[in-house]
């Protein structure tokens, strides 16, 4: 069980009252780009063993998106952060780091 | 005009360790724009006729409150006789900004939670912390009542709000039904 914070209502509560919505940070390749660059933004995803950047929307909440640092592995989430942004902030990163010293962004 | 008729004609359980009913009818609008512009703030104010309540909170004074929905969300209640003249004139104030008022009076239903086991039948159904420290009167909480969305508050103590979409009344009259059951005490918040 996931204990996960909504940074935009600031309520903090169990993964139930949220919903997972797919890897976070893809970057977009729309009418124009190449064939391959189409294919790997619509279906491929990543599917790490261990730091993970995920959206996720406060479904029974207030209904906002945000994103979630986690541990596939062990579950640990390292904390959340706006939905706002194309990359993790730093502090998120560093309390990964403080956790996972060998771990390096991707 | 038609009389107005709540979801479930204004069911009611004694007989259980909390006693439920069905609220209403309440005059709701939803608001949503941006909860900081003091236009909005103001016109808010007027419509709900209590003051603005923080984040995660809720202001109630007998049928008249706010309750903080969103960072962009409002959920204005007063008796339900008054809410289209409410509405039409909260609309009038917003006219010139960016913000939308809709009267949801009769896509919701309300119910009350009551007893000195009100906050035991809540939390079987709500993953939220009540515990008399954490969740207390003032407080809103928009969550899941077992399957479905729910936001509830605590007017007094010992007394929870329920407000729901009227679809699935009949649902959540039922799950606290069987939540709030002869016998089914916890004795979690009472010593």
């Amino acid at each position: 069980m996931l204990i996960i914070h909504c940074p935009n209502c600031g309520v903090t509560a169990e993964e139930t009252e949220f919903h997972a919505h797919g890897e976070a940070h893809l970057k977009r390749f729309g009418p124009g780009s190449a064939d391959d660059e189409f294919e790997s933004y619509l279906f491929m995803r990543r599917n790490p063993k261990g730091v993970h950047f995920e959206r996720w929307r406060h479904q029974y909440g207030c209904g906002k998106w945000f994103h979630v640092a986690r541990d596939t592995v062990t579950l640990e989430v390292f904390g959340s952060y706006s939905a706002q942004t194309t990359e993790p902030p730093e502090e998120i990163l560093q309390a990964i780091r403080d956790r996972r010293p060998e771990w390096e962004l991707t | 005009m038609s009389e107005p008729v709540t979801a479930l004609m204004g069911a009611e359980d004694k007989v259980g360790i909390a006693t439920i009913t069905e609220g209403g009818p309440l005059g709701m609008i939803t608001l949503r724009g941006d909860l900081s512009d003091k236009a909005l703030k103001k016109a808010a104010v007027a419509a709900g006729g209590v003051t603005m309540p923080e984040q995660g909170h809720c202001n109630n004074e007998g049928e008249k409150g706010i309750a903080w929905m969103s960072p962009d969300e409002l959920l204005i209640m007063c008796p339900y006789v008054e809410v289209h003249d409410r509405l039409a004139d909260l609309q009038a104030k917003l006219a010139k900004g960016h913000a939308l008022a809709v009267n949801v009076s009769d896509a919701r239903a309300t119910f009350l939670v009551t007893g000195p086991r009100a906050r035991e039948v809540m939390g079987k159904l709500s993953p939220v912390d009540l515990h008399p420290d954490r969740f207390q009167p003032g407080m809103f909480r928009r969550t899941r009542l077992a399957q479905i969305p729910a936001a509830f508050w605590m007017p007094e103590e010992e007394t929870f709000q329920i407000v729901c979409f009227r679809s699935v009344a009949r649902y959540a009259f039922d799950v606290l039904k069987v939540a709030a059951q002869p016998g089914s005490e916890v004795g979690y918040f009472t010593s």
